[in-house]
């Protein structure tokens, strides 16, 4: 069975052409369409249900951050509480099974995962922790992003006291006298929050957030916005078959980790030493074609050096943009590429 | 002029003496969403019924432009490619895509008229 958000019935309301996302009946749009969507996220502060992503809690002390660093390749040891930090959860060959963001919580961590993998993470986590910890995908709750320029503004009047959050940074607040959790993060490439909050008080502060002046905004222009500001998207641009080097995310493997273990931890010291054969870049096609999934990457001298791995139209720089992967020597900005699309060069 | 008639691949038609303006449907754009890319046959080239003759890309997806009859493509409409969220505001009159002179007049009566076409459409996309 397809599962429903809580802000269902409202994005029904609101004229959300609803697709199966993940197993959730998810909005890929409104009336307005992807590209107004795109551009008043930009200009002013959109609203997104990110609810079918997992919420995963743990709960534990110092040995907990131990066995986490055991997994993780990032140092939570010198994290302070409420502080986030995005990481990826490996296996052995440091192919990248989620990326998530975790935060550092008063009893434990709070870790953000995708709705696709958020099952298989939570097996696997559970698995490796050996059953020493409390573990809860938390299904009562739903997660609200509020993002662009005027997203402070807005939300700090429905949750006073967020404006003073630093980026990756969270914290308990109360929206009317509900307990919230709010984080100053976001995947649109803008200011914004997430805000985590009970199911059943979801819709209430979604519809306070519209009569402030936002819009609801769908999965479509979600995509739009994170591919202009280069950021992954898990399945299409990393996977089981990429690892953080290959994917140009070292900076998120934290320095003093670097020669510690972890899941793949050989690899990717490996990696960082002598390099790897492909990488992650930015691509912008030179016309107003779109390059999507898959579509192969050639040289100069018709040499097929690698693929895109997302690509669309950017509303907010009006053209054709795309990432993809190339062989390590095409990496350069200002690199000449050729891009098969419908059978032409 | 006759009456504007509408094939499968959702395309609209309308014949004025032995010249047809093709363009696609609003049902086609309303499936599509917001349209960024269009590309149009050349001048000149001879299209078969139900030949690709262009493509648009929208946020969501690219798809090919079909031609419902066969004939010799005597003008494109360049505003679309400049600008193609025309296409998004007036797809079945300003946003036309190409104009042919027809070759086969009975091609056309294969065609469906505006009630038959609202039909299919509506129940290829329930």
């Amino acid at each position: 069975m397809i599962k429903k958000t809580s802000l269902y019935n409202l994005h029904q309301k609101n004229g959300a052409k609803l697709v199966e996302f993940a197993g959730y009946h998810m909005p890929i749009q409104y009336k307005d369409g992807i590209i107004q969507e795109h551009k008043f996220t930009r200009s002013n502060c959109g609203i997104f249900d990110v609810s079918h992503m997992g919420q995963l809690f743990i709960n534990g002390q110092e040995n907990l951050t131990k066995d986490l660093e055991n997994i993780f390749p990032v140092d939570l040891k010198n994290l302070n509480i409420n502080q986030s930090k995005y990481s990826f959860l490996m296996n052995d060959s440091a192919g990248i099974h989620d990326d998530l963001i975790i935060t550092k919580i008063n009893d434990g961590y709070l870790i953000i995962l995708n709705a696709a993998c958020k099952y298989g993470d939570f097996k696997i986590i559970k698995e490796k922790l050996k059953d020493k910890y409390d573990l809860k995908l938390d299904d009562n709750l739903s997660l609200i992003a509020i993002q662009g320029p005027k997203a402070k503004i807005i939300l700090n009047k429905c949750i006073s006291g967020i404006d003073k959050l630093k980026f990756m940074h969270g914290g308990n607040f109360k929206f009317k006298n509900y307990e919230v959790f709010v984080t100053r993060s976001g995947y649109t490439g803008e200011d914004g929050f997430e805000v985590s909050i009970e199911n059943k008080f979801a819709e209430l502060f979604v519809e306070e957030l519209l009569k402030l002046g936002t819009k609801l905004i769908g999965l479509g222009a979600r995509d739009t916005l994170r591919l202009e500001a280069g950021l992954c998207l898990y399945g299409n641009d990393i996977d089981l078959d990429t690892t953080p080097i290959e994917a140009n995310l070292k900076w998120a493997i934290s320095k003093n980790r670097i020669n510690t273990n972890y899941p793949g931890s050989k690899i990717i010291k490996d990696q960082i030493k002598s390099g790897v054969n492909k990488i992650r870049v930015g691509i912008k096609p030179e016309t107003r074609i779109i390059a999507r999934g898959n579509t192969k990457i050639f040289n100069q001298d018709n040499k097929e050096i690698g693929k895109i791995t997302s690509g669309t139209f950017g509303p907010s720089v009006d053209h054709s943009i795309a990432m993809g992967y190339v062989e390590n020597n095409y990496a350069n900005s200002n690199t000449k590429l050729f891009l098969e699309v419908r059978e032409k060069k | 002029m006759s009456e504007v008639k509408y094939s499968k691949e959702h395309e609209w038609l309308k014949l004025d003496g032995d010249v047809a303006t093709i363009g696609i449907t609003k049902h086609a754009t309303e499936m599509l969403g917001d349209i960024v890319f269009a590309e149009l046959p050349e001048k000149g080239t001879n299209v078969e019924k139900d030949g690709t003759a262009g493509v648009v890309e929208s946020t969501k997806a690219a798809s090919d432009v079909y031609t419902p009859v066969s004939g010799e493509v005597i003008d494109t409409n360049q505003a679309i490619v400049d600008d193609p969220s025309k296409i998004n505001q007036d797809p079945e009159n300003s946003a036309w895509f190409f104009k042919l002179k027809i070759k086969d007049p009975s091609e056309i009566e294969t065609l469906m008229n505006k009630d038959d076409y609202d039909n299919f459409a509506k129940e290829t996309s329930a």
